[in-house]
């Protein structure tokens, strides 16, 4: 080993002082900026709190891949669901005549909508990839109406920070921030290839949120809360997933 | 690389036992500090990433070609491990228990560590000289006659030569430099390659390797591959003399150094 020398010590104390520093000055900015994800404490929280901070500056206006036609999957795999709850059977005998979704929390209108309510306003596809944190996906062509034009109707507050949304199945609830609510493909879903959204794939109603692994694309959705404030959700960690150790945010 | 060649001191070139000319100080170590340092937090994140990633495929141990690919799709190939999902048919009984939560956390936690440690690796390494000195194969390591040399003397089973205690062959050489720079850069390209959020905003990351499920596949067989390096360079430390490389990547020193410094000096 080389001996240390003055100038070394001083040039090492410096350089982690200047570190420190700027660690301090980053964590203050991100959170300003809205770069910590609710998730962000525990043993894996300074990964977590990377990948968000890092995928969000750079994902800020950017559309996920779409897809041309003949690149729909053939087969779009109904992933495992079930054993339904007894309402959601309920509502499956009544082909979702009576499915309702509510829209709360900070917004001026509170409302709720049929299916058949939904599809009246202006319908938007896009074909795009579902991909599991597993590791397989496919490629289907998804019909519905953008989050963002909900958002509108119900007259969101401007201080709103996130949206978290809920599965009729229970303790199934996920959230996402403002930046992908308001995102052109973010859609409330309940079309595939050109029909009807097969259970199996979530119909009657689900979240599109295609920059975002599908866990996040929640099925059968029946209410959507809007806040500023994840904490006063679940065990405060944004979402369901985190609760059962996944990550919240699923850029990646 | 003729250009390579012509930074080295004509001494080494022409006489291969010769030491380098160094400082005194240079002499003593086999190592930086930076080296040591930062060998062993790839070293441990590399670990990590591959109890993690293993932990991650066998959620669905099956491998496509192309954009997508699922259980309702012809498999590329399938790795013959039981998997931690109902809905993959392997021939097993039984599903393993779901480790993916804190896998992906692991995963990704140790994939920015090390690709952190990697930078400041790759840029320190340029800076210093360290890939020109110590990792660039010599102009004349480059003849036929050097490699003949090299491979015979591996495949012979010899022990290893004393100029290896303190420097590298060019077997040794270009191995290090495709891991570094050819394996490590493709295996977190074909990673971020599989992120939806990253391709939103660099599709060509996907594109280029053909969609998806290709990025997955590869990533599979690069990480294999590192995996074939670490094993080969365990056992070939190992044979070189197992506590003597242990302590030159921890303290720095080499008890051969020091043996060849007296034999220079006598």
């Amino acid at each position: 080993m080389s001996k240390l020398s003055r100038r070394k010590l001083i040039v090492t104390g410096l350089g982690a002082t200047a570190g420190a520093s700027a660690i301090g000055v980053a964590a203050r900015l991100a959170q300003k900026y809205g770069l910590v994800a609710p998730d962000h404490g525990g043993l894996y929280g300074p990964g977590e709190t990377l990948t968000y901070a890092s995928l969000r500056l750079l994902t800020k206006h950017s559309l996920a891949r779409e897809f041309s036609r003949d690149q729909i999957s053939k087969r779009p795999l109904p992933n495992e669901v079930g054993p339904f709850s007894e309402e959601f059977k309920r509502h499956q005998a009544e082909g979702f005549a009576n499915w309702k979704l509510t829209v709360d929390g900070m917004v001026a209108k509170p409302k709720t909508f049929s299916v058949s309510q939904l599809k009246s306003y202006p319908s938007r596809s896009q074909i795009t990839e579902l991909v599991c944190e597993e590791g397989w996906s496919y490629v289907a062509e998804w019909n519905g109406v953008p989050l963002s034009h909900i958002l509108d109707l119900v007259e969101t507050n401007p201080r709103a920070k996130y949206i978290v949304y809920y599965s009729i199945e229970p303790d199934w609830w996920e959230s996402m921030d403002l930046a992908d609510a308001l995102h052109p493909q973010t859609f409330l879903t309940y079309g595939m290839n050109g029909d009807d959204l097969p259970v199996g794939n979530g119909g009657p109603l689900r979240v599109r949120l295609p920059r975002q692994l599908g866990y996040k694309s929640v099925k059968f959705i029946n209410r959507v809360t809007v806040t500023d404030d994840l904490k006063k959700f679940g065990k405060g960690l944004g979402s369901s997933s985190p609760e059962g150790g996944y990550a919240w945010y699923a850029g990646i | 690389m003729s250009s390579l060649g012509s930074v080295h001191v004509p001494l080494e070139a022409s006489v291969p036992t010769s030491i380098p000319e160094m400082t005194a100080a240079e002499i003593i170590q086999r190592h930086s500090l930076l080296v040591r340092i930062t060998h062993w937090i790839t070293t441990f994140c590399f670990l990590a990433l591959l109890v993690s990633g293993s932990e991650i495929v066998l959620s669905h141990p099956r491998f496509y070609w192309g954009e997508t690919g699922n259980v309702l799709t012809e498999p590329l190939f399938k790795l013959p491990v039981p998997s931690s999902r109902r809905l993959v048919p392997t021939g097993y009984g039984y599903v393993l228990p779901d480790q993916n939560g804190w896998s992906r956390a692991l995963h990704f936690q140790s994939a920015w560590l090390l690709a952190l440690t990697g930078a400041l690796y790759v840029i320190s390494g340029i800076l210093r000289r360290h890939f020109r000195r110590n990792l660039f194969p010599q102009k004349s390591d480059l003849s036929r006659q050097s490699f003949t040399r090299v491979i015979s003397h591996h495949l012979r089973f010899a022990p290893a030569d004393e100029s290896d205690a303190w420097s590298y062959n060019v077997l040794q050489r270009l191995t290090y430099l495709f891991v570094i720079f050819v394996l490590f850069p493709l295996v977190i390209w074909t990673g971020l390659a599989m992120s939806p959020a990253f391709d939103s905003a660099f599709p060509a990351t996907v594109l280029l390797l053909g969609g998806r499920q290709s990025a997955r596949t590869i990533h599979f067989f690069v990480s294999i591959a590192l995996v074939g390096f670490m094993l080969a360079h365990v056992v070939l430390v190992w044979l070189a003399g197992f506590w003597d490389r242990m302590r030159s990547m921890i303290t720095g020193r080499t008890q051969e150094r020091s043996e060849h410094e007296q034999t220079l000096a006598s």
